[in-house]
């Protein structure tokens, strides 16, 4: 039996292994992992309960007759709201695809030199980016507010667009990753007469694909989470998310469609994760900050 | 004039020197030229979005600056309102030092800890608990589930599961009292702070050679704990690092949760942060000189921990 346990828990090729201590700590494992999982189940399903289910008294966790009534309500819902849903579906999509895409690739068009060449500038460079990562967005929000509004770039898609596109967390595991990349195979290309952008584009580029797919699991949810933030103000320019949230704070009688919206905002991000996961743990691998 | 004449060689020199110093540099310079190409839209965005603010925050905190007016040079007295004069700046800088105190290194702990004994797990196991864990970061605004768990009224299954055990008699207003809102600010924050930094430890932990483990074996080493000390830890020094940046700067810039569960501002400003102070006065009052010298004691805060940590962590296994 115990046997059969190890198996499963991989522990057969380990060395000094205690299996009391194994066992002590997957039930620790076990108990934070269903403290991290149970509210997102219930998010799942409180989707699919009928009105009276989200009512009852006390409250229960499990659905018992599922229903799509609220994903149907949502839709009658937005079908008769000032904008229509289809302008919030389009505007969230314009932002996340526009700006993951974009980050991707000026990302990797920065990490090259930066992985491969020693150039004047690029120690100084990397370290700012580096200095960038240890402080958080927040901080620069008011000037960026006015560095916006100089452009005249207030109530655009723009103002979430652009700055999206310089997401130093992205240069820096793009970089990191690209190290990887044999010198040998560059000087190849270079022999053959490739030029550094053709190098950079015919070469680099693919041999980078899970980094491609590491940046956009990171950017993807903040970006598809986005309500417009301080930058947008006009209704036919918001995001998905803000007009979901506006729903979620209509009270008690939009309690289904609330659940439904919820899981919808929810489930995006974790399928694309799902997809994209041994991708994303080969980049991170090669995450760490040397000294 | 004997002076002179020694002198006049030495000139041209030196000025040839200098010349081909920076004739090098411009050659470099050239020869770069496609990667400066390259870095060029990247870096332009980059400096005009984060470099330029920064720079530009650290300037106006020496300003009296609404907008509409033109600013005003004040010197430090933006500073010394903040450290004298503004209470509630106090009570949000005790709040974010406890986040950073207690969400800060907890989390770290917790996304070290997971991610070892996640490692342990078979590859499919192993890919389904990682899940778990890094899914409450990436769900998006999900929590908000937590305002259902510690609503106010019975229907909270907090109140509900109290009640049903006779801990409580009636309901409590968990997010309208100053007793339990941070608390609960800090236990969802924790919820959504395994990220980045948990998927790099199991990355890394990957990548430790299986040879320095049984090598380890043959020197003596007997147990995990051991194991974990002379051989996990200091092999996984580059991603340690790395997640430390990233969990000292997640744990110093909570705002959105304390908004969404406690409310802005909240009671009695309990879960009040440095960030939503800055929220306040820049995107409420607008009183930009003085949001810019919040930004700025925000901005050193960060940055001093992270270089701080960075030296400590630089010991480990020593």
């Amino acid at each position: 039996m115990t046997s059969k346990v190890r198996a499963v828990f991989g522990m057969s090729r380990k060395l000094n292994r205690s299996f009391t201590v194994s066992l002590m700590l997957f039930a620790l494992l076990a108990l934070f992992g269903s403290f991290m999982v149970l509210p997102l189940i219930y998010t799942v399903n409180n989707a699919f309960k009928p009105l009276d289910e989200l009512f009852i008294f006390p409250p229960r966790f499990w659905v018992n007759n599922p229903t799509m009534e609220n994903f149907a309500d949502l839709i009658n819902l937005m079908g008769n709201s000032w904008v229509p849903l289809s302008r919030y579906i389009a505007n969230t999509l314009i932002i996340t695809l526009l700006g993951t895409a974009g980050h991707i690739l000026l990302a990797s068009a920065a990490a090259y030199p930066l992985a491969k060449y020693r150039f004047p500038g690029s120690k100084v460079l990397f370290t700012i980016v580096i200095l960038s990562l240890m402080f958080s967005p927040h901080v620069t929000a008011i000037p960026n507010y006015m560095v916006m509004s100089w452009l005249g770039w207030i109530n655009t898609h723009a103002s979430i667009i652009v700055p999206s596109l310089a997401f130093s967390l992205g240069l820096f595991l793009m970089k990191q990753f690209m190290e990887q990349i044999p010198d040998a195979l560059l000087e190849a290309a270079k022999i053959d007469g490739a030029n550094e952008y053709r190098i950079f584009w015919s070469i680099v580029m693919p041999n980078v694909k899970p980094a491609w797919l590491t940046l956009m699991i990171l950017q993807f949810p903040a970006l598809w989470g986005t309500d417009g933030g301080s930058f947008i103000y006009s209704e036919n320019l918001k995001t998905l998310h803000y007009a979901l949230s506006q729903i979620t704070q209509g009270g008690i009688a939009r309690a289904g469609v609330g659940a439904a919206v919820a899981l919808l905002l929810m489930i995006v991000p974790i399928v694309l994760f799902i997809i994209s996961q041994s991708s994303v743990m080969q980049t991170m691998a090669t995450s760490g900050m040397k000294e | 004039m004997q002076a002179e004449t020694t002198k006049a060689p030495a000139a041209p020199a030196i000025n040839a020197r200098q010349a081909s110093r920076w004739s090098l540099l411009k050659r470099d310079l050239y020869l770069s030229r496609h990667y400066y190409v390259l870095m060029a839209p990247f870096m332009l965005i980059f400096f005009l979005f984060t470099v330029i603010p920064v720079g530009l925050s650290l300037g106006l905190s020496f300003f009296h600056f609404n907008m509409l007016e033109l600013p005003r040079f004040v010197g430090w007295q933006n500073y010394s309102r903040l450290f004298l004069n503004d209470d509630v700046f106090l009570i949000a800088l005790k709040n974010t030092l406890l986040f950073a105190v207690i969400t800060g290194p907890v989390s770290y702990i917790a996304c070290f800890l997971f991610a070892w004994i996640i490692n342990e797990l078979s590859p499919k196991i192993r890919a389904v608990m990682t899940l778990v864990f890094y899914a409450p970061s990436i769900s998006g605004n999900v929590f908000f589930i937590w305002l259902i768990i510690f609503s106010g009224d019975s229907y909270g299954y907090m109140n509900g599961f109290l009640m049903r055990l006779g801990v409580i008699l009636e309901p409590i207003l968990w997010l309208a009292n100053e007793k339990y809102v941070l608390a609960i600010v800090i236990l969802v924050q924790l919820w959504l702070s395994l990220g980045t930094s948990f998927l790099a430890f199991i990355a890394g932990l990957q990548t430790i050679d299986r040879s320095l483990v049984e090598a380890g074996t043959v020197d003596g080493i007997k147990n995990r704990w051991q194991e974990l000390w002379y051989i996990t830890l200091p092999s996984m020094r580059p991603q340690l690092m790395f997640g430390a940046v990233m969990q000292i700067t997640a744990s110093f810039a909570v705002a959105e949760i304390s908004i969404a569960l406690a409310g802005f501002p909240s009671v009695n400003y309990a879960a009040h942060t440095v960030v939503t102070h800055l929220m306040d006065y820049g995107t409420i009052r607008f009183e930009m000189g003085y949001a810019s010298a919040i930004a700025t004691v925000l901005f050193a805060m960060m940055l001093g921990t992270n270089i701080l940590t960075q030296k400590m962590l630089r010991k480990i296994g020593e």
